[in-house]
């Protein structure tokens, strides 16, 4: 029987959280010790781990900047997790003072911490919700005051659908949001992935372990199975690639060769 | 900074250098969200810090605390970036950045190394800082997410307990074994008192002798885990002894391992309900007056037994009606005949009590005993003896005594291949044989008189649409002017021709429409059709200068129709036929039955000048005193006195009797007409006997319109 939405979520401190072995990965401290073993262990089978999750960082601010550039200044990101540093609010905000950011966790810490940190920030604000349930997202009172879905937003799904095997239906919950997002609204997304990086299956299968013996799903994709959740979208040069290869500022050849592993994409509502 | 100075011994554009040297040293250890560039723009100012401290007099290292917590700010806090940090500093700083010329090499580095152990401190306690302050925010964080979710429980939990309390629903939880947890409030109520019996204190003691066979079934079920829930109707016993009925929800409820845990009932009292269901049922199934099951329930039972693959094989039926009710109700009123019924329903339960039978009220006066695999064919005949004899004694209603006199048909035979309507109307039909053998006796049913009684039913049942469908027609036998064997006029006869029967006679179907009251319509039919024809005859010449009379035959019921004389009258106008050419033919029996209000279209008719004659004259005792007042103008003498004169020489006596009749009825100014003319003799007998005009065989046969002029 699914558990229904007025129940309140448990909350279990023993259990690894995805958001703060994100966080961990990223040198922070927001972390428990149940998170950092099974982080290490990650780290242990999956060495440049922490590269790919800087790589992802790095990605979302060029997203960010690019979608602001494009004129678009309302950010609905989801999976936000723990906001240590780098954050799409700052980010966009640096780039468009008028720029408005909700951000969407399931997990009661991430969005607590959230809230602490965003007492003071304007235009920015954090809703307990689960992207399983887009609707509850979208009727949610911080949608109501920081997006206007009459207008392009985007939607950011950074390091977020690898944590949802399809079972958990993650093509049809995407379509709601998408249907219920303005034409030329914007898809930012990245997948782990064990395709044209450097990464092989073997490594991908066992990260999968360490992460489900950690309660936590988590699916490698192919390149078409991450353009599959396009649908609706247009990809937007240079289409779907590495992450560290999505309009690079630097160099690239000075990059670490771990982040060119996993897919980054960007694509526009027609 | 103080004293700053120019330092002119510098290499040129060091400070940059060394900042790009320093960020490909250290930007691969961070974990900063910067680009390259941007990462390189902060050494860069950090190293201009670092280059001023170098060189500042006095000489002050505290700078360099600056510098390791703003490389702690900028995320460069993964253990293999201070040796990084400080191993550019250490190659490369006094060589970019320093001016030794002025310095001196020694003072050089040792500033260099003091600077570096001021970074590792800056660097140190940032890290510290920050780790600690990061501990906290995600310690509060955690904190204020288990507070909100406890209040979020907390509220549920309030929530869920005011539910519990004030449902209207009886809530139980019991554990896996069944002993009763927690119950609320309607739950007690329900049971009948507050709190419960200890004695009663597990689920599985709660059975009642009306639980159905499957509730413990799939409450073993439940609590092995193999079933989720359950619902069933389920009857409790009170302390006080009276029945609880609810609808039961049972529903299992599971830890997080999945285990079976408790369980947890939902009751709603539906007794008041399922009496009233009872009621609806038992009102819906049985008749008001007697309380005997009704007619829609003894279908219902007959039609089981008779279903296929019931375990019954024969039924028997007696189909009881009582003789003369309606006199009782009619005479008495419906109170008294309401008494009688309820007498009657008393005294034949009596006869059928035993398991098996069923006595049942079907109509007015009609009761059905049903006797379900009688064990002897006899049986059901006995079951119609008793009946009878329970009603031989007279039934006292008020204070009078009523006899009961009562016709029963008896049905015995096997289920298979019979249905409900065939069984009843077999017992139906069979009872009005017993009334016409006199009633007050039973009659079994047998196939031959079922057959005939069946076509009887049967024609009844199609007059209407033979009607509609032009399935009657007319003949018409000649009637003779004695004096000279002129053709008179003729009589209209309706014929019926069946599809399946054939030609049928009057006498096979006008009773029965005179019982139904078709003979109204069918009557007018015959009318219409009748004059018509008598008009064509009159158009063509047939009969002479003396129009042609066309004689119809006027039932009693449509002599009692009020619309008698504006049919007969609008019939006549529209043909265009004169009053006198019609004659309307009414039996003796009726005709003397009348009374003076009743006759009084016959006289308006007569007035009008249209014949009336008295038909079948003879069979009805008439007072002869009354003809006299009768509109009447012509006598129809029955062929009973006729078949006396057939033979040769003829019957004296009839002789007499018709002189006498026609003497008296030429004295009263009616013509005769005699009928059943078979032979000459007759024929020139009843001649000089001075009847004036006949019909009959030896003239012609009634045949179609057309062969009328051939046929004298």
């Amino acid at each position: 029987m699914e558990r229904p939405t007025w129940a309140p979520q448990g909350i279990d401190l023993s259990v690894p959280s995805v958001s703060r072995m994100y966080d961990y990965y990223l040198g922070g401290s927001h972390n428990f010790e149940v998170d950092r073993v099974t982080a290490r262990k990650a780290m242990e089978a999956f060495p440049g781990l922490p590269k790919i999750m800087q790589a992802n960082r790095a990605f979302m601010r060029r997203a960010v900047r690019y979608a602001v550039a494009q004129g678009i200044t309302q950010f609905l990101d989801i999976g936000s997790g723990i906001p240590t540093f780098g954050n799409v609010h700052e980010v966009a905000q640096q780039a468009s003072p008028e720029a408005r950011v909700l951000y969407v966790d399931n997990d009661p810490v991430a969005v607590a911490h959230s809230r602490a940190v965003l007492k003071d920030v304007p235009n920015a604000g954090i809703t307990a919700a689960d992207f399983r349930e887009p609707e509850a997202i979208l009727s949610s009172p911080e949608a109501g005051r920081l997006l206007d879905l009459e207008r392009p937003v985007v939607l950011l799904l950074v390091a977020l659908l690898h944590f949802l095997d399809d079972e958990q239906k993650p093509h049809q919950r995407l379509a709601t949001l998408r249907d219920a997002l303005a034409p030329g609204s914007l898809l930012v997304l990245t997948h782990a992935s064990v395709d044209n990086g450097p990464v092989t299956v073997e490594q991908g299968s066992r990260l999968s372990e360490i992460y489900r013996a950690g309660g936590s799903d988590l699916v490698m994709r192919s390149e078409p199975e991450v353009a599959r959740f396009f649908e609706g979208f247009e990809l937007i040069d240079p289409g779907l690639v590495p992450i560290g290869r999505w309009r690079p500022e630097d160099h690239i050849e000075d990059e670490d060769p771990m982040a060119f592993s996993g897919i980054a994409g960007v694509g526009r509502k027609a | 900074m103080t004293d700053e100075t120019p330092t002119p011994h510098l290499p040129p554009d060091g400070l940059r250098r060394f900042a790009t040297i320093w960020c490909r040293a250290v930007y691969p250890a961070t974990a900063t969200s910067m680009t390259k560039r941007e990462f390189e723009s902060l050494l860069l100012a950090l190293s201009e810090r670092l280059a001023i401290a170098l060189r500042a007099q006095p000489f002050d290292p505290s700078p360099g605390v600056s510098v390791g917590e703003a490389l702690v700010t900028a995320h460069c806090t993964a253990p293999e970036a201070l040796p990084r940090v400080l191993g550019v500093i250490d190659a490369y700083l006094l060589l970019y950045c320093a001016d030794l010329t002025v310095l001196g090499q020694d003072e050089g580095r040792s500033r260099c190394a003091r600077l570096q152990h001021a970074i590792a401190a800056g660097f140190a306690r940032a890290l510290q800082e920050r780790t600690r302050s990061e501990q906290e925010s995600l310690s509060v964080a955690a904190l204020t997410a288990q507070t909100e979710i406890a209040n979020a429980l907390h509220e549920s939990e309030t929530r869920f307990r005011a539910v519990f309390r004030d449902a209207a629903l009886g809530i139980g939880i019991a554990d896996i074994n069944g002993d009763i947890i927690d119950t609320n409030e309607s739950f007690a109520r329900m049971m009948g008192g507050i709190g419960l019996p200890t004695r009663r204190r597990n689920v599985l003691d709660w059975t009642h002798p009306d639980d159905s066979p499957e509730v413990w079934r799939l409450q073993r079920e439940l609590m092995r885990g193999e079933r989720e829930h359950y619902q069933v109707e389920k009857p409790y016993s009170r302390s006080d002894g009276t029945v609880l009925w609810t609808n039961l929800t049972v529903s299992l409820l599971r830890d997080a391992e999945g285990e079976p845990r408790y369980m947890l009932a939902m009751m709603e009292d539906v007794s008041e309900r399922r009496l009233l269901n009872l009621r609806l049922r038992y009102q819906a199934t049985h008749d008001a007056l007697t309380d005997l099951p009704n007619r829609s329930m003894f279908f219902e039972r007959l039609e089981q037994a008779l279903a296929a693959g019931s375990p019954q094989s024969r039924v028997g039926l007696c189909y009881l009606d009582l003789d003369g009710f309606k006199a009782v109700n009619d005479s008495l009123g419906h109170a008294v005949g309401d008494q009688l019924l309820i007498a009657v329903a008393e005294r034949l339960q009596s006869c059928a009590s035993e398991p098996g039978q069923m006595l049942a009220r079907i109509g007015g006066d009609e009761f059905v005993a049903l006797v379900i695999d009688p064990p002897t064919a006899d049986s059901v005949a006995e079951l119609a003896r008793r009946a009878l004899a329970a009603l031989a004694t007279p039934v006292t209603v008020g204070d009078r005594e009523l006899m009961v006199r009562a016709s029963i048909g008896v049905v015995e035979g096997p289920t298979r291949n019979l249905t409900s309507a065939e069984v009843l109307r077999s017992a139906d039909i069979t009872m009005y044989r017993a009334k016409a053998e006199g009633g007050n006796r039973y009659a079994l049913a047998d196939p031959d008189s079922d057959a005939r009684a069946i076509s009887r039913h049967h024609l009844t049942h199609h007059l209407p649409a033979a009607l509609k469908g032009c399935e009657f027609f007319i003949e018409y036998q000649p009637l003779v002017r004695m004096e000279d064997g002129s053709l008179e006029g003729a009589e209209a006869l309706v014929r019926w021709s069946h599809p399946r029967h054939g030609v049928l006679g009057p006498d096979r179907f006008i009773p029965l429409a005179e019982h139904t009251g078709l003979i109204v319509p069918l009557g007018r039919w015959v009318l219409q059709e009748a004059v018509r024809q008598a008009c064509k005859w009159q158009v063509r010449g047939i009969g002479g200068p003396r129009p042609l009379r066309v004689n119809v035959n006027l039932s009693p019921r449509q002599l009692h129709h009020p619309e008698l004389v504006e049919d007969t009258v609008a019939v006549l106008e529209e043909a265009g036929l004169p009053p006198s050419a019609l004659c309307l033919e009414v039996t003796e029996t009726a005709m003397i039955r009348a009374d003076e209000n009743e006759l009084r279209p016959l006289r308006e008719l007569a007035e009008l000048g249209v014949g009336i004659a008295l038909d079948d004259f003879g069979t009805g005792y008439s007072n002869l005193a009354n003809l006299r007042r009768l509109p009447a103008n012509t006598l129809k003498l029955d062929r009973s006195f006729t078949q006396g004169l057939q033979r040769d020489p003829a019957d004296p006596v009839d002789l007499k009797i018709v002189e006498g009749i026609v003497s008296l009825a030429h004295a009263l100014r009616l013509s005769v007409t005699v009928e059943g003319v078979e032979t000459s003799t007759q024929a020139e007998q009843l001649r000089d006997l001075g009847c004036d005009s006949a019909q009959g065989w030896f003239y012609a046969r009634p045949g179609p319109p057309e062969r009328l002029p051939e046929a004298v």
